[in-house]
């Protein structure tokens, strides 16, 4: 049952709001100590904010659109009272004075906030295993990562602990994590949704996004989430239209292409790669036509993104201090610090190995001697890449690709090798360096039983595009049906 | 040129050098005077209590993003083309690293290589006691906007050195700055304190700053070398801070200028640093060297777009500058005929200029009229620390009163004893000297009357007089003007009573 449906049956009074918050609690209480994807669970408000939408009805007022749908929210988006870690040591007890414009408007819609969930720390990851607070796991198999870096909101929906989850995605953090969890992660186009008070990692890449079990409620909630805010400056102010009426408009005849590259990358799992093909020629059975595209420069998505999304995250990160808020190192006083030490002890501190790697490639690239030759030629190969995707949109109307080369691995898999965890956002870093929607969604099981996920792509502001042939896609498909059984996922 | 100077130039014989020559060029932080700051809506108001004006923006709390005031692009443009800088249609801001706990996002957002103008130049008029008035023109390099950063306080001293703690007041962080970098074109203490005096004159008069040294509103930094005459190579350049008034910034370049040709002169070197000026000891001290230069990692901030200004609004905007100080100094010399100094004081501030030319506007002398404004009515303003924009004297009375006197209607006497009520009330001079009977007695017949009684009530001054004493016709002018109440006009009674003394 989607958002839709539980919609009609609270409006009609069929279910009462509290009841579903509570059927959600009582699941995340069931398997929480399994899968651990919340950081904190707001049991208390979320009943009086089902108590509260429950009297509303009963007084006969109207319910917005989200009214009594439990959501879970990745704890780098900042919830005013209510404390947002980044999975960091460095932000442990950071208690935002406001509320982030995504979580505002889902509030205003009537959502009920189940909880903050864990990802990797200041989302730098692919398997929430930077997080400080301990690693979410997979539902599917408790021995697998759900994938990274918005691995608790991913975990959250696919064990019905939450009806949805916001994540946010700078190099893959939704879609790799929904490939791995078999939800569906949608990623918007760079500026559709705000990004204020979304904890920074790379401003320039960063946005947020829904975890949904469904494409039609992926497009419930990009529908409350899209749409301008004076309080970001890089936020698109061009109008957001009906997604849930583009649903189900006809696909026959709309171009698919094949990113040939993507199918050669190193690393791709020969079971990925045919999960991927088969739902290509889904889509060619459901009247679609199926396009062999050339971007040559996709594979080269990964090396600028680890120059660029460390750069930027080098000077975000720079605030934390420990002179004003967050972790401040014990030791300081103690040893008589001066503050350029009490600085660098307290993030020494502060940070994990992951965060401290990225802060010191990052300060690296950006240095006197040495822009040219890593951030700015970064940006250049950038231009190129979204070069590429000019051309091939010229021919076709959606990129097909799969969404990871692997599927879930296994705890401490990359633990000795950070560029081999690296290589699992190959293939959806790509749309971030051009700023494009994307979108995963489940396609298929491996033969141990994990799900594969199919990632698409269209132009900039093509969302409605984007929904409308997942939709299908998802409608026909139907692989969900044929899941193997997983005691952690309904 | 080449092919002259080779024959043309004369090379100084051996031991005789070039006499020394400064070199030096201003950094000017202008605080822009928007009611709100750079990114955020928080207040930019000065001397509240520590950490009143702030917000989750200005502290750079993790997930806050800035977005820019519009009001602050206008007055840098604004400023920009006071200055005839050439306005870029495409800009950018950019990230500056370095931690430093009054920053507090530990980067500052600034305009690193794409400025929102450059290449401009000023007039600026140098004048110095003693020596001629001149003008001349220095470059201006660039404009760009940037946040100011929030304040140290530190505990126990006025200085880091020996404070036990320090805290920070972040009001200042994110206020709205424009840096104006001069070309290196000064070549004197005064010409770097006349070229920031104008600087401050134009923000003044466009309204976009308050220029107030003292609360920090107008910032210098220099910076300074000495060279053996003009085709020398650049000495080392050392900067100095801290001046906080245009004689600081004069005395400052003038002692430091001696001590570096004093350091070469005993073959000391001159190192590359930053030195503060004491204000207390009149004399520049060592802060920091600076061996390389800092590496501040800019790049472009992905936070704010890029900043589009196109022809229509800077045009917009340049036909809402108002007429300028260089551009009035030019006029009240030229059209209105008034000495180089007169045109200087009159074109100090706005306001004054603003009043003087209303009260020329409404008819009365030019000359006569700058008299006044400069003199008396300046000396009230200073004296009770008023804006001449809410004197009770309006312009058009003042012209009133100069038409006054100037048509002998009341003579200057009249007019300065006049002027205490009109300055404190206002009001027409006209309507007063009618209602009071203060005008100009100017009848022959009458005032050989007052005379003739006079010179019968002293028959002994007027024996004197006629003896030689003639310096006694004071004594008799007083005594006219005595019984006239200061009425009788000074040049008729004066004609008069020396015809009537001689006899």
């Amino acid at each position: 049952m989607g958002i839709a449906q539980w919609r009609d049956q609270l409006r009609s009074g069929e279910v009462s709001a509290r009841e579903l918050t509570d059927q959600h609690l009582k699941r995340i209480e069931a398997v929480e100590p399994s899968v651990h994807a919340f950081l904190e669970v707001t049991a208390e408000r979320a009943r009086a904010d089902a108590e509260r939408i429950d009297a509303a009805r009963a007084a006969g007022e109207a319910l917005p659109p989200l009214a009594g749908i439990p959501l879970a929210i990745k704890d780098n988006l900042c919830t005013k009272g209510v404390r947002t870690t980044c999975s960091s040591r460095m932000l442990e007890n950071f208690v935002p004075p406001y509320e982030s414009t995504v979580t505002e408007r889902l509030w205003n819609a009537g959502a009920v906030l189940v909880g903050k969930t864990n990802l990797d720390e200041f989302a730098m990851g692919s398997s929430t295993e930077t997080s400080a607070f301990g690693a979410s796991h997979n539902p599917w198999n408790p021995e697998r990562v759900p994938g990274g870096s918005s691995g608790g909101s991913a975990a959250a929906v696919a064990a019905g602990e939450a009806m949805a989850a916001l994540g946010s995605d700078t190099g893959g953090s939704i879609r790799q994590p929904a490939s791995f969890c078999g939800v569906v992660g949608l990623k918007p186009t760079y500026g559709r949704v705000s990004r204020w008070g979304l904890v920074a990692f790379a401003s320039s890449l960063d946005q947020v996004g829904p975890f949904t079990t469904s494409v039609a409620d992926a497009a419930e909630l990009l529908q409350v989430i899209a749409g301008a805010d004076p309080r970001d400056a890089t936020c698109l102010t061009a109008p957001v239209p009906d997604y849930r009426a583009a649903l189900e408009q006809p696909i026959k005849g709309l171009k698919v292409g094949i990113v040939r590259e993507c199918f050669s990358a190193d690393g791709l799992a020969p079971e990925v790669a045919a999960a991927v093909m088969a739902a290509a020629e889904t889509l060619q059975a459901l009247g679609c036509e199926l396009v062999d595209v050339s971007c040559p420069r996709f594979n080269d998505g990964i090396a600028t993104y680890y120059v660029i999304a460390p750069s930027e995250a080098s000077a975000n990160l720079a605030r934390y201090d420990g002179v004003k808020y967050g972790y401040r190192s014990s030791g300081s006083d103690a040893a008589g610090d001066s503050l350029a030490q009490m600085t660098a002890r307290s993030r020494a501190e502060g940070f994990g190995d992951e965060v401290q790697r990225r802060i010191l490639i990052g300060t690296y690239a950006l240095s006197a001697g040495y822009v040219d030759a890593y951030y700015k030629k970064a940006q250049q190969v950038r231009t190129l890449i979204r070069r590429d995707f000019d051309a091939a949109f010229q021919g076709v109307d959606v990129l097909l690709t799969p969404t990871s080369p692997t599927t879930a691995f296994a705890f401490g898999a990359h633990a000795e090798d950070p560029l081999a965890m690296y290589l699992a956002d190959l293939l959806t870093i790509p749309a971030n360096m051009a700023g494009l929607p994307a979108i995963s969604l489940p396609c298929g099981f491996d033969s141990q039983g994990l799900p594969i996920g199919l990632q698409l792509i269209t132009g900039v502001l093509q969302e409605p595009r984007l929904l409308q042939v997942a939709h299908h896609y998802e409608q026909a498909a139907q692989v969900m049906a044929s899941r193997p059984v997983a005691p952690l996922v309904p | 040129m080449a092919s002259t100077s080779a024959a043309v130039k004369t090379t100084p014989s051996s031991g005789e050098l070039l006499p020394w020559e400064a070199v030096i060029g201003l950094e000017t932080h202008v605080q822009l005077g928007t009611n709100s700051k750079i990114f955020t809506s928080a207040s930019t108001a000065f001397g509240d209590d520590p950490n009143t004006h702030i917000d989750p923006v200005v502290c750079g709390l993790p997930g806050t993003l800035p977005v820019l005031n519009r009001k602050v692009l206008e007055y840098a443009v604004k400023a920009a083309l006071a200055l005839n800088l050439h306005i870029a249609e495409h800009s950018k801001f950019d990230r500056k690293q370095y931690f430093y706990p009054d920053l507090p996002k530990n980067y500052q957002i600034s305009q690193f290589d794409e400025p929102i103008a450059e290449n401009g130049w000023i007039e600026v008029e140098v004048a110095e006691k003693g020596k001629d008035t001149y003008l001349k023109t220095i470059g201006i390099e660039r404009l760009h906007m940037e946040e100011d950063a929030g304040k140290l306080v530190h505990a126990g001293s006025d200085r880091l050195a020996g404070s036990t703690h320090s805290l920070v007041d972040y009001n200042r962080a994110g206020v709205a700055l424009a840096e104006i970098v001069s070309k290196p074109d000064l070549r004197t203490g005064r010409e770097a304190a006349e070229y920031a005096s104008e600087i401050r004159r134009i923000m003044r008069y466009l309204g976009v700053s308050d220029g107030n040294m003292q609360e920090g509103s107008l910032r210098c930094d220099v910076n300074i070398s000495v060279r053996r005459g003009p085709d020398a190579t650049f000495g080392t350049k050392v900067e100095i801070k801290n001046m906080n008034s245009f004689s600081a910034i004069q005395k400052a370049c003038d002692y430091e200028i001696h001590r570096q040709i004093k350091a070469y002169e005993a073959g000391e070197p001159v190192v590359q640093e930053t030195r503060l000026w004491d204000e207390g000891k009149q004399l520049t001290k060592s802060m920091r060297s600076k061996e390389g230069a800092s590496d501040y990692r800019y790049f472009p901030d992905p936070d704010l777009g890029p900043i589009e200004v196109g022809a229509e609004q800077r045009e917009g905007w340049r036909s809402e500058l108002p007429e300028l100080p260089a551009a009035k100094r030019h006029r009240y010399a030229e059209q209105l005929g008034l000495s180089i100094y007169d045109a200087r004081v009159l074109t100090d501030e706005r306001a004054m200029a603003e009043y003087f030319e209303a009260a020329v506007a409404a008819g009365a002398d030019a000359k006569t009229v700058s008299n006044w404004v400069t003199g008396d009515i300046a000396a009230h303003v200073n004296a009770n620390r008023l804006s001449i924009a809410e004197l009770p004297l309006q312009p058009e009375q003042l012209a009133e009163l100069v038409q006054l006197i100037d048509g002998g209607v009341i003579s200057g006497k009249i007019a300065k004893d006049l002027l205490p009520e009109l300055l404190a009330q206002g009001g027409s001079p006209k309507a007063i000297v009618e209602a009071q009977g203060l005008g100009m007695i100017s009848d022959p017949a009458t005032i050989t009357t007052i005379v003739d009684k006079l010179l019968a009530a002293h028959p002994a001054e007027v024996e004197a007089f006629r003896g030689g004493k003639t310096k006694l016709q004071g004594f008799f002018v007083g005594q006219l003007m005595k019984q006239t109440g200061g009425k009788a006009d000074p040049k008729l009674a004066n004609q008069i009573l020396i015809e009537k003394l001689k006899g």
